[in-house]
């Protein structure tokens, strides 16, 4: 075993070797433009992206021209976000999105709310999950768009996809999702979802950083987002520049080898993550966050109460983890996500997330629960309002110097 | 971003961590810092007859820098007058630990920390309190 061990696999994965492999050549003699319609050495690199499309398109269940690539998840985001809002202006201008989603959805809609768009923010339940009937209140006819997230990147929770489109969908509105941590982990297929518009990217699924997919639905109903990067027209006209052949192939190979291995590699993830859970759960005061029966298979977050997550993270040098706590910040605010399910301030400070991945062993879980207990009592040690607690002193009813 | 290595020193091994009787007159105790900001420091220190510090003691919640900055201030204290304790400034913690400027507010924490045990200790000694600076966080 190696250390440090890499336990952050929702921030990033490694690339699997097997995608190595397949990109290689997109670099060196396959290295044309896949807009070259006039010689060889462009066929081979559209050859590679074509290929690429279809092993997309399998995985999410779509066909192959609705696969649009993008630089990655967030562009993705943008393009379906402020594409929707440009294309359906005449039709209205209410997009509704939940506040747990990442910020290239939330800063997307700020950004929308400064031209015109009316966004409704719907909060959600101490479990992370939105509740459908607040969805279904907030639906108007001017309502264009409703985003939200596949799976959570902070606490994992999976959002009630179908429910939601159908709401969505019942008012005439599109559905989209940001899928980033949910598209090889668990099934995701656009129709059955009754998905519309989806992005995820190649970096979180052992794939590539800087090459992503928006899907767009082009029937029952045809979607169309307006162009937010114009030049050559490629991709559909949805996405102008020069497509990154050896990026796209990467992700290609990615999304062939999460269909093949993720039934298997589901199973056996959660059962490390339930592993790692169990075992630090037994910490006297420790609480996982969000809803544990809706979730993904690889994200554990837990709150050690009485101690500071980053100075836990600092304990645990050889866990590369990360914390809902954000004192390197210039703002002090703990995780945005972690305090919209209702988790007091101090609770949000006191959270690590553990990313598992494909390349995660036993041996390595067991290491962590070692290092994490190790870690909690040492800090715990160290903590005044663990000895205050422990005395039963009732620390809501001190009055804390203000900060 | 990386830890200096005094930092990473004084959290590895925090020097006099721990609680001294907050109820006895030779001791001074100042509780810093909000469980809602991520740091909380409680340092403690016992002054003899001559108001000098014979022993400092602390517990602090929070990052690396918040514990090394404690840490520091406890070694700093003891063998000061209770005057001379007054002019440790959160610029030489800084300076000492090597802070970058996103942590200086740990460094405030524990001048803060500083002046209200020294100000425990004057109030119940019979003594005017200082007056403390404004909270700069």
């Amino acid at each position: 075993m190696e250390l440090p061990i890499y336990l952050d696999n929702n921030a990033t994965t490694p690339l699997d070797p097997r995608v190595l492999e397949a990109m290689l050549p997109y670099f060196t003699n396959k290295f044309g433009n896949a807009a070259s319609r006039n010689h060889a050495f462009g066929w081979v690199a559209e050859e590679g992206v074509d290929y690429a499309r279809e092993q997309v398109a399998k995985l999410i269940g779509c066909t192959e021209k609705e696969v649009i690539f993008t630089s990655g998840a967030t562009e993705a985001d943008n393009l379906g976000i402020k594409g929707v809002f440009e294309m359906y202006q005449d039709k209205g201008n209410h997009i509704i999105t939940a506040t747990t989603e990442h910020k290239a959805v939330l800063d997307t809609c700020k950004h929308l709310e400064k031209l015109g768009a009316k966004v409704t923010y719907l909060k959600v339940k101490e479990d992370g999950l939105i509740d459908l009937q607040e969805l279904e209140a907030a639906m108007t006819e001017q309502t264009i768009l409703v985003t939200i997230m596949y799976g959570n990147n902070e606490i994992g929770v999976i959002q009630p996809i179908k429910e939601i489109s159908a709401i969505a969908h019942k008012f005439g509105a599109l559905f989209m999702t940001d899928a980033t941590q949910a598209v090889g982990k668990i099934p995701v297929d656009v129709n059955a979802d009754g998905i519309d518009l989806m992005a995820f990217s190649a970096h979180k699924m052992y794939g590539p950083k800087g090459v992503g997919v928006l899907y767009v639905r082009r029937k029952n109903p045809r979607v169309k987002v307006t162009a937010q990067i114009d030049g050559g027209g490629h991709e559909r006209g949805m996405r102008s520049g020069t497509l990154n052949v050896p990026g796209i192939v990467g992700l290609g190979k990615a999304c062939e080898l999460c269909r093949l291995e993720m039934d298997e590699e589901a199973k056996r993830l959660s059962t490390l993550r339930d592993k790692l859970e169990n075992a630090l759960t037994q910490l006297e005061e420790s609480y996982v966050n969000g809803n544990t029966a809706h979730r993904l298979p690889h994200v554990a977050n837990i709150s050690f109460k009485y101690v500071e997550g980053e100075g836990l993270m600092m304990a645990m040098k050889d866990l590369a983890v990360s914390s809902g706590s954000a004192c390197t910040s210039a703002s002090l605010e703990p995780s945005y996500v972690l305090k919209s399910l209702g988790l007091s301030d101090d609770l949000a400070h006191s959270s690590i997330r553990y990313g598992l991945g494909r390349f995660t062993t036993e041996e390595e879980i067991d290491y962590a629960i070692e290092n994490t207990k190790k870690a909690v009592n040492h800090l715990r040690d160290l903590s005044p309002l663990w000895e205050m607690f422990k005395e039963g002193v009732d620390l809501s009813k001190i009055e804390w110097a203000e900060h | 971003m990386a830890y200096s290595e005094k930092v990473i020193e004084h959290y590895t091994n925090p020097r006099n961590v721990g609680t001294l009787n907050k109820d006895s007159k030779s001791v001074g105790t100042g509780l810093v810092g909000a469980p809602e900001c991520g740091d909380v420091m409680r340092l403690q220190i016992e002054v003899d007859e001559n108001n000098m510090i014979t022993d400092a003691k602390f517990k602090t919640f929070g990052c690396g820098s918040a514990i090394a900055s404690s840490s520091l201030a406890t070694e700093w204290l003891k063998g000061k007058s209770i005057d001379e304790a007054l002019t440790i400034d959160n610029m030489d913690i800084v300076e000492e630990l090597a802070l970058p400027p996103v942590k200086i507010h740990c460094s405030v924490l524990a001048e803060d920390a500083i002046k209200s045990a020294i100000n425990d200790y004057r109030v119940k000694n019979g003594m005017e309190p200082i007056e403390m600076p404004k909270s700069h966080h």
